[in-house]
């Protein structure tokens, strides 16, 4: 798991970067133009401390304890360098996930789907958000309930996280139409209806590059 | 009139650098008033932290200037920690900003109130719970977006600018934490905002204007971090724009004859002072037509967005004390009197 989670957040950084301007392009029609960079930093950071302190990193206890703190070293980086709302949001979705890791039974797909609860739980308790206010939760919510309902079908991980991702990537797309009533977006009123949130978008693109990894 | 421009034809040298070169140039224009923690980008008051006085901190995305680190000095702010442009700043610079003015009296937050700022703010508090006692005050003094279960709530804008400062000489003056935190609580409680854009701004790292106005175009009830705002409208002449502004504080302010006011015409960075002059010429005669006497007048870009051309209106309902406040010796970048 600790190897495919490293290179996960090294795939999610390249396709972050990639995807950088479109994000931000995303942001300006409905925030403040600045979440495609903020993320590319954020993710950078994330990049830059794997390389200096991986192998430390790796040398911990026990496999499920090198991915904890993996996930929580990145989250932490997030939240000292993203800033915006994102950076808080996600820094909680990653602190989560990494606590789900730590706490897990050692089988991969149940522990992948508990850290997705975990994340969506977390970012829905900071930023006091439901599903339906067109929000980075649209795809989060929805991908943690696909990814338990292929589980508890018997659904191997490669398959959990493809579900996962297929929900999120519907789910950013199905904010075009939502009112946003969460974040900056909310500010716009009707004019935020018809844009797609960026959020949504990069927690899309983020499971797009876990289920990669995943069914590498 | 043209609204579009050379989209990066600014004063810069690496995109990357704009935030920490531009704080150098602070603290080496004013030397005397701030110094910079340049590993944190904050801005701290110069002369190091007062034992036994409140201390100010504020912060945002950088992009807003003089707001927040032009505010920092005797009778406002004792710290600013500047984000990147238009980007909230980040939990650890409230740390090290809080830990860098704390005289023993306790620290208040004043927080704009935006998604990103008041969830960083909130677990930079956090970072110090048990050691430093943190009180937050989240500014919101926007009309423009309705206050109600469904936005991120009313914005923080104009009114920040007259918080950071009442507050501060309160603060100044040997007040106690919760007496500071009161006031804050009572500037923001009677002060309303709202803006209006001719041009939107290019954020330096994208570019690109955040948003497309035509020639005969504004933008009313934008924000400050060149988003678009509720509705848009046809270029008027500014008595009629001024009272698209005015009306709304005015009414939600429940302010009416015989009151008196501070009045704050604001630049937003790409409006001449003759402008913000004529915008005040009408703001005045509006309100003076309502009965409601000027006692206080701020007319000045001093919370910005970039290059944004417009003007907010800012109305703080006043009374003695707040007077007596606003009245008291200040010495910032951006703000001096009485010193």
């Amino acid at each position: 798991m600790y190897d495919k989670l490293t290179a996960w957040l090294r795939l999610s950084a390249e396709r972050i970067h990639e995807e950088a301007t479109a994000l931000t392009a995303l942001d300006r029609a409905i925030g403040d133009g600045d979440h495609g960079i903020n993320m590319d930093r954020g993710f950078a950071a994330i990049v830059a401390t794997l390389d200096e302190t991986e192998a430390p990193i790796a040398e911990a206890l026990n496999e499920a304890e090198a991915s904890a703190t993996l996930l929580r070293t990145a989250g932490k980086r997030l939240i000292s360098t993203v800033g915006g709302a994102s950076g808080p949001l996600y820094g909680t979705a990653f602190l989560r996930a990494a606590g789900a890791i730590a706490a897990g039974n050692g089988r991969p797909a149940e522990t992948i789907v508990a850290a997705l609860e975990a994340a969506a739980g977390g970012v829905a308790s900071l930023g006091k958000a439901s599903p339906g206010e067109k929000t980075m939760l649209d795809a989060l919510v929805p991908a943690a309930q696909a990814a338990r309902a292929a589980i508890d079908s018997g659904a191997d991980l490669a398959a959990v996280v493809a579900a996962a991702r297929d929900a999120a990537e519907a789910g950013a797309v199905g904010t075009i139409p939502m009112l946003a009533t969460k974040g900056r977006a909310s500010y716009l009123g009707e004019r935020s209806v018809g844009h797609q949130d960026p959020g949504a978008t990069s927690s899309a693109l983020l499971l797009r590059a876990l289920a990669d990894v995943a069914s590498d | 009139m043209v609204t579009t421009t050379n989209a990066m034809k600014k004063l810069l040298n690496r995109v990357e650098d704009i935030v920490p070169e531009s704080l150098a140039g602070l603290a080496k224009a004013h030397p005397d008033v701030v110094k910079i923690d340049a590993a944190n980008n904050v801005v701290l008051r110069a002369g190091g932290p007062r034992r036994g006085k409140v201390a100010l901190v504020s912060g945002g995305g950088s992009g807003h200037e003089p707001l927040h680190g032009g505010f920092v000095g005797l009778g406002m702010l004792d710290a600013a920690c500047a984000g990147n442009v238009f980007t909230s700043p980040v939990p650890d610079q409230m740390e090290a900003a809080t830990r860098a003015v704390d005289g023993g009296a306790g620290v208040l937050h004043i927080v704009k109130n935006y998604t990103g700022d008041v969830l960083n703010f909130q677990m930079a508090a956090e970072l110090v719970a048990g050691e430093i006692e943190v009180a937050s005050v989240v500014t919101n003094d926007d009309v423009a977006v309705q206050d109600s279960l469904y936005t991120a709530g009313r914005r923080g804008v104009g009114g920040t600018v007259l918080v950071e400062k009442i507050a501060g000489a309160h603060a100044e003056a040997g007040a106690s934490l919760a007496d500071v935190t009161a006031t804050a609580l009572r500037v923001n409680a009677n002060v309303r905002s709202m803006g209006l854009a001719l041009t939107s701004a290019i954020v330096p790292a994208a570019g690109t204007p955040t948003f497309e106005l035509g020639d005969d175009e504004v933008e009313v009830g934008i924000g400050i971090h060149g988003e678009p705002g509720r509705r848009r409208e046809k270029l008027s002449t500014v008595d009629e724009m001024a009272d698209w502004l005015v009306e709304p504080i005015v009414s939600d302010l429940g302010i009416g004859r015989g009151d008196k006011v501070l009045a704050f015409v604001n630049g937003m960075g790409g409006t001449p002072l003759i402008e913000l002059y004529v915008a005040f010429n009408s703001v005045a005669r509006i309100l003076e037509g309502k009965g409601i006497g000027i006692a206080r007048s701020l007319v000045g870009s001093y919370i910005t967005s970039l290059e944004m051309a417009g003007f907010s209106v800012t109305l703080l309902k006043l009374d003695d004390e707040l007077v007596r406040w606003w009245d008291a010796p200040v010495h910032t970048p951006a703000l001096r009197w009485g010193v």
